[in-house]
């Protein structure tokens, strides 16, 4: 493993998981892929090839410069260049919040995706509900916005995305939570400042929009 | 038939000892081999891709040995429509044949076989150029190692070949055409290469860059003429790229590389099915559209990016928000440009 990609696993503990979860020589799709790091580590380490979405242009450059395959769209747009099941994982890493068409995209994720790892800041750890039981919407580590300026449209918790799932017939297969780095299984919705979610199809097939 | 062509090529940097570092630069409907720099003693004529070539440029002729070149049927320096038929002793006109973009990649193969390059690090163009990079993936898939196929279209839609029809038709019936042999009368079509090159430029631009540029703004005068000279500014400005175009360019040449367009349609041997067409390629793609862009919009980028990731190339797609239209694949733009850049930069050697 390169350094760069130790300090973005040492950075970005979500990743961790998506690393476990990504199997060997898998093909998968990073949603919101950033500078293509994660791209980068799970070919170099996995040999799994992939591509990434990303919408903006200083990002796509730093995957073009990072030698990974990145896709200039718009994710609120829907996932319509990608075939059913190209895909053996399709990857949306703290990026779920700020997306406004999330019914949507979840569905689509499965439909291209055997499986997903969605990852995401929790609403529900307790600093948060201190900032709201104090008056106060969170500013956090994980949740680095004010109210006026944040790109996150959809917070929720742990709790929150499990009701989802359940109602789009999406099944979970793993759950992570995570604080500093160290997974939490004691009151996780409330102990954990991030989730990881490893998902499938459920028994019936996601609906299509 | 041709029995025999010259193609014209221009190059710039060094070929390396592994000859790994050859890109081939396809240019589109009016452009030549002289793609950048200068010649001495013409410091005007600045090669039409300077801004993208040249020493730590995006594409970098300190690193890449970069080949620009005429397509044949073309009219500066490759065999062409004006250039003499040895079977005749009189330029070819109207018999010059209808040659295809497959055609031109085949003649630009030669080419690379003459230079001693067997496979290129990349082929790029834009536009017209791009159908070339893109036929080059597929008719010599193991001599390409990465396409740049950029404001491209994977074929033209009804409309496309209908603004080209109007143009053809204004040559065609000039008085001047002669049928195709107007060279030996000493006259050229000059009309119908105007109106041809006013049309062009109409969908090289998108509404909004021309009205920015020209707005509604008269020529030298406070009020309207009531008249058909020159009012607007934009009048002024078509016509002075169909003079332009008009001094330099061939009419049979214009007629043959609209119909080049018109027919390509590398899909149509697999029943329409890009994806399939594009099985055989072995080059890793880079696609490029601007969002202004009507002329090839980037609907249709997005087909040929379908169709690659439905075939399961390696590809990155680029969508630069750019607002001249169909010309921005000419512009320097830092995120088009620094997306350029950093593709080049991660071509091994």
């Amino acid at each position: 493993m390169n350094a760069q990609a130790q300090a973005l696993l040492a950075a970005r503990p979500d990743l961790v998981a998506a690393a476990r979860w990504v199997a060997q020589g898998a093909r998968v799709l990073d949603l919101g892929c950033g500078d293509g790091a994660l791209l980068r580590y799970l070919w170099e380490e996995k040999q799994a090839p992939g591509y990434g979405v990303e919408i903006d242009a200083r990002h796509v450059i730093e995957c073009l410069k990072n030698d990974v395959n990145v896709l200039q769209m718009d994710l609120e747009s829907g996932l319509s260049a990608f075939a059913d099941g190209a895909f053996d994982c399709v990857l949306l890493s703290e990026t779920i919040q700020a997306i406004h068409q999330t019914e949507q995209l979840m569905r689509e994720m499965l439909r291209v995706g055997r499986e997903a790892i969605v990852s995401f800041p929790n609403f529900g750890y307790w600093r948060a509900r201190l900032q709201v039981a104090c008056g106060r919407m969170p500013v956090s580590a994980e949740l680095p916005y004010q109210w006026y300026d944040t790109p996150n449209v959809h917070l929720c918790t742990v709790a929150d995305f499990e009701d989802l799932c359940r109602r789009l017939g999406i099944r979970v297969l793993e759950r992570l939570v995570l604080h500093g780095g160290k997974s939490v299984t004691r009151l996780p919705n409330i102990l954990g400042s991030i989730a990881v979610f490893r998902l499938g199809r459920g028994v019936a097939p996601p609906r299509t929009p | 038939m041709l029995p025999r062509f010259d193609i014209a090529y221009e190059t710039y940097g060094t070929l390396n000892a592994a000859r790994s570092n050859a890109v081939l630069v396809c240019h589109a409907l009016n452009a030549s081999h002289h793609v950048a720099g200068t010649y001495a003693g013409d410091p005007e004529n600045v090669g039409w891709w300077d801004n993208l070539v040249g020493p730590g440029k995006p594409l970098d002729t300190d690193r890449f040995f970069v080949v620009g070149n005429n397509y044949i049927g073309s009219c500066f320096g490759s065999t062409g429509p004006a250039s003499i038929n040895a079977g005749t002793g009189k330029p070819w006109g109207a018999d010059f044949p209808l040659v295809t973009v497959e055609d031109w990649v085949a003649a630009q193969a030669r080419l690379a076989d003459h230079l001693g390059i067997d496979r290129f690090a990349a082929v790029i163009g834009g536009s017209l150029g791009a159908m070339q990079a893109l036929q080059w993936t597929l008719s010599f898939p193991e001599r390409v190692r990465h396409a740049i196929v950029i404001a491209a279209t994977p074929r033209l839609s009804a409309q496309n070949i209908a603004f080209n029809e109007v143009a053809r038709q204004a040559i065609m019936t000039d008085p001047d055409f002669h049928d195709g042999h107007y060279y030996d009368k000493g006259v050229v079509p000059r009309r119908g290469l105007r109106i041809a090159r006013m049309i062009g430029h109409i969908t090289y631009l998108s509404d909004d860059a021309m009205m920015e540029k020209f707005g509604r703004a008269l020529r030298g005068k406070s009020g309207p003429g009531f008249g058909f000279d020159i009012d607007f500014e934009i009048e002024s400005y078509l016509r002075h790229q169909g003079d332009k175009f008009a001094s330099y360019f061939d009419a049979n040449t214009y007629l043959r590389i609209t119909k080049a367009l018109d027919y390509y349609d590398p899909a149509a041997d697999c029943g329409g099915d890009l994806a399939a067409a594009l099985a055989g390629a072995e080059a890793a793609f880079l696609v490029v559209s601007f969002t202004s862009d009507w002329r090839f919009s980037a609907n249709r980028s997005r087909e040929i990016v379908r169709a690659l990731l439905e075939a399961k190339k390696i590809a990155s797609y680029v969508e630069v928000d750019a607002p001249q239209g169909h010309d921005a694949f000419l512009m320097d733009d830092a995120r088009y440009h620094g997306a350029l850049a950093a593709y080049f930069e991660s071509i091994d050697l």
